[in-house]
């Protein structure tokens, strides 16, 4: 299949609909192809029913569509088994899922190493966990380009060291971490590896078990999926290890006054009524993503984000965040204009139809590395083109015009 | 409503004007708010006098909306008692929800009526206002 991104953004009925929308705003959110929201409209038409529980047909239906999201899941990660898979609400509660479970058996002084280029939602949950467990966490900080400075992996990951908890992609500077090196890390001292790939996970399907990690989680509604469903994945013998978190229906084995045990994992992890059609339509976004030429996608996505840092970088009122180069990084762009507010950048972009983000990117720790409060971000999926980035450049004109 | 309704000149100009913008040498409250959306960080500092404004400093880490709207708080604040602060947040409030006319004698704030077709903006206008509320509670406590 040859790559087209004009063709593409046709598959994307509120960008088809819409020629002068320059959808910027991909790290935050994807738009939906028509094949998801088909999907999603198919099962709530004619499948809708609960999961697990009912055996009439339109039930087990449900049941049977659920199941099988999970095996498009597993695909899509190239994971061992369907069973690793853990459907949750998103990246967040994947992260928290896990830093619950995994956290029940830490004892004081254990040792988490995070990083300052982590989302708030893999930096607060570790924090919350040192208060709840006495833990110790270790922060990786940045080089001098941005990235995660790995050379420190040695001094940060002791013998205490339990896990580590990484982002695969910066959601602020897209810098790509090489997990190959944190995953040598951490089997050097018996550690694990959490990798947070909220964003990484929009840009091709995954290979959990080259990448070598022991759990990984990623949001549907970044990789062209419905929101309200998440993943985490978890290396068999590690989540079969894990305590629940949730307690409540479909999580049991046998509930007793005396006693509860727990059902086998991933459903000892989805307690309640799962996001079912979420799921579902998560689904049929990973297949639709496992169809795609990956190779000369990420070769079109490379070439926008080399062209937008070079604008960038012509213009000497503009700060780059991170590298600069589009080696190992995703394209995503962060940036700010000299004397100009992110949001009041954003505002005024968005009147031409440029959707940008400002603000921290729930980033502060990385922000205040870089000495600033905010910063705008542009960030590309595969239907983007350079029609976007001209309009980019264009507004960013406008801006110190109107702002000025 | 487009974003040159919202950046007009009376706007720029207060935020260009930054009045009050410095600190107390010795305040009697002081208050720092951020707005969790952005990080956009006000300090606030006050002192009162017969339980009004005597003097008050402010630094702003923020949006263009947000420095005028501290700038408008620098001109009119000193003399207000903390709950005509209060009665004047909550109108602003109302300015910007429901298009009601700016709270008398604070016209200023007219200026940011255009704020109203703006929802995720109102934090920006209001931030500065609620620093002031609790550097006044700071004082008074």
């Amino acid at each position: 299949m040859s790559f087209d991104p004009a063709a593409l953004r046709r598959q994307f009925p509120l960008l088809a609909g819409d020629p002068e929308l320059h959808y910027l705003d991909n790290a935050a959110t994807a738009q939906l192809p028509q094949a998801v929201l088909d999907a999603l409209v198919a099962h709530e038409t004619h499948a809708r029913a609960n999961v697990q529980r009912g055996s009439y047909p339109l039930a087990e239906g449900a049941t049977e569509a659920y199941e099988r999201a999970r095996e498009s899941v597993r695909r899509f990660l190239n994971a061992g088994r369907a069973d690793e898979v853990v459907f949750t609400s998103g990246t967040t509660a994947a992260i928290n899922v896990f830093a619950h479970a995994f956290g029940a058996r830490l004892a004081a002084g254990d040792e988490i190493v995070i990083t300052r280029a982590e989302h708030h939602s893999n930096f607060v949950p570790w924090q919350l966990l040192r208060e709840r467990r006495g833990a110790a966490l270790r922060v990786l900080p940045l080089a001098g380009d941005g990235r995660i400075d790995l050379a420190r992996l040695a001094e940060a990951v002791t013998a205490r060291c339990r896990l580590i908890a990484i982002t695969h992609a910066s959601n602020v500077t897209g810098a790509l971490t090489d997990l190959a090196a944190v995953v040598s890390a951490a089997r050097a001292v018996g550690a694990r590896v959490l990798v947070d790939g909220a964003q990484a996970a929009q840009h091709g399907p995954l290979d959990v078990q080259r990448l070598g990690v022991d759990a990984y989680a990623f949001s549907g509604h970044k990789c062209f999926g419905p929101n309200g469903v998440g993943v985490l994945w978890v290396r068999r013998e590690l989540l079969e290890s894990l305590p629940p978190v949730f307690a409540g229906g479909g999580m049991v084995g046998r509930v007793s006054l005396e006693e509860t045990t727990f059902a086998d994992a991933p459903a000892r992890f989805e307690a309640g009524t799962p996001p079912i059609a979420q799921a579902v339509g998560l689904a049929a976004a990973l297949e639709w993503m496992l169809s795609l030429p990956w190779a000369e996608i990420r070769a079109h996505e490379e070439r926008l984000a080399r062209r937008l840092l070079a604008a960038l970088a012509g213009m000497d009122d503009v700060a780059i965040l991170g590298p600069r180069e589009t080696r190992e990084r995703l394209p995503i762009v962060a940036f700010n204009l000299r004397g100009i507010h992110s949001h009041d950048l954003t505002q005024v972009l968005g009147d031409g139809g440029v959707c940008l983000r400002g603000g921290h990117h729930c980033a502060q720790p990385l922000h205040a590395a870089f000495g600033v409060e905010a910063s705008v971000r542009a960030s590309f999926a595969l239907y983007n083109d350079d029609a976007d980035i001209d309009a980019l450049i264009a507004g960013l004109a406008a801006a110190r015009r109107t702002l000025r | 409503m487009s974003a040159k309704d919202l950046y007009h000149e009376a706007i720029k100009s207060l935020a260009a004007a930054d009045t009050g913008h410095g600190r107390l040498e010795a305040p009697d409250g002081r208050a720092t708010l951020d707005n969790p959306l952005c990080g956009d960080r006000v300090e606030m500092e006050a002192q009162l006098a017969q339980g009004r404004v005597a003097a008050l400093a402010h630094r702003v880490k923020g949006c263009l909306l947000c420095r005028a709207a501290a700038s408008v708080i620098g001109k009119r604040a000193p003399g207000a008692s903390a709950e005509e602060i209060e009665r004047l947040t909550a109108d602003l409030t109302d300015m910007l929800e429901r298009q009601r006319p700016p709270p008398a004698g604070w016209e200023e704030l007219s200026a940011f009526a255009p704020v109203h077709a703006h929802r995720s903006r109102y934090g920006c206008v209001l931030l500065p206002f609620k620093a002031l509320l609790a550097a006044l509670r700071a004082a008074r406590s």
